[in-house]
């Protein structure tokens, strides 16, 4: 069966349906093991003490706050190239998860930076390019509100979006490219050298599985209002002109 | 091993803050769910009684 089967509505609506129950229930079993592990279940770490716990959300939901804008990438480009509406109104539907994603990392990074740094704040190159993110989630949202076509709404996001994709990957790589910043390299690494140590390592990645089930779950969930709400509108139009 | 220590002030903020962010937003994602689904369904119902009315 081709993948591009899936970017018909009812299909999609139909496979969607199946998987979110299980998604949701991957989630909540991911999220709830992995923080009563981590916060419950692992010792204080001897430099940042029990600020460490804050490792098992800023993590997740920073890795997530990428992510979710190159998946949104990836839709807007099938969109583009392919004109498949699922895919635009997928990206549409993970902007608001992406967004969230980010305000949680900028919020604890910020209340574990305060103790640790000093500093609730600081124009550091990835704390920046976090903003930047943010403030473009936020345009992206904007942008599909402000058009009515629908079309022309998802040309226009779309090319946002591939703007936009240069400070998401910014921000990944940020600490390596400006060597100045406050904020430390990456936590995980293929690298077992740089990897935090594994008593927190094991339920970090737990966390990290659950932060990735929850975007899944509420991007079907999101993406099949959008597909209604699209045939809603149509209808709408339809039976206006009746 | 479970003690906060001076950061426990910390630690409950981060949870509290993205604990608030997140069932805002699943709030809001199952709100408008049931808002759109429900509206479609009259509209559909309305768009097929008037067809075969109409018919």
């Amino acid at each position: 069966m081709s993948l591009w089967e899936y970017a018909n509505p009812k299909r999609f609506m139909q496979v969607s349906d199946r998987l979110l129950p299980w998604c949701a229930g991957l989630t909540a079993l991911l999220l709830t093991v992995g923080l009563i592990w981590g916060v419950f279940g692992t010792p204080n770490a001897i430099n940042f003490e029990a600020t460490v716990k804050i490792i098992y959300i800023h993590v997740p939901a920073a890795l997530m706050a990428i992510n979710a804008w190159l998946m949104m990438l990836v839709a807007s480009l099938i969109w583009l190239v392919r004109r498949h509406h699922v895919s635009a109104l997928a990206a549409r539907a993970a902007a608001p998860v992406g967004m969230v994603m980010t305000l949680i990392a900028l919020i604890t990074g910020a209340i574990w930076g305060q103790p640790m740094w000093g500093t609730w704040w600081a124009w550091d190159p990835r704390l920046t390019s976090f903003l930047i993110l943010f403030l473009f989630y936020l345009g992206y949202i904007a942008l599909w509100a402000a058009i009515d076509a629908p079309e022309t709404a998802a040309d226009l996001t779309s090319v946002l979006c591939l703007v936009g994709s240069v400070f998401a990957v910014l921000s990944r790589y940020a600490v390596l490219f400006w060597n100045q910043g406050l904020h430390q390299g990456a936590s995980l690494s293929m690298d077992a050298e740089e990897n935090v140590a594994n008593v927190y390592w094991f339920p970090l990645l737990i966390c990290m599985g659950g932060f990735i089930a929850l975007f899944v779950t509420l991007v079907l969930l999101r993406t099949r209002t959008e597909i209604r709400n699209r045939r809603l509108q149509a209808l709408i139009a339809r039976d206006r002109m009746m | 091993m479970f003690d906060l220590g001076k950061y426990a002030a910390e630690v409950a903020y981060a949870y509290a803050a993205t604990g608030l962010l997140l069932a805002a937003l699943l709030g809001v994602s199952l709100h408008r769910a049931r808002r759109v689904h429900r509206a479609l369904t009259a509209m559909e119902t309305r768009t097929q009684t008037k067809g075969r009315t109409d018919g």
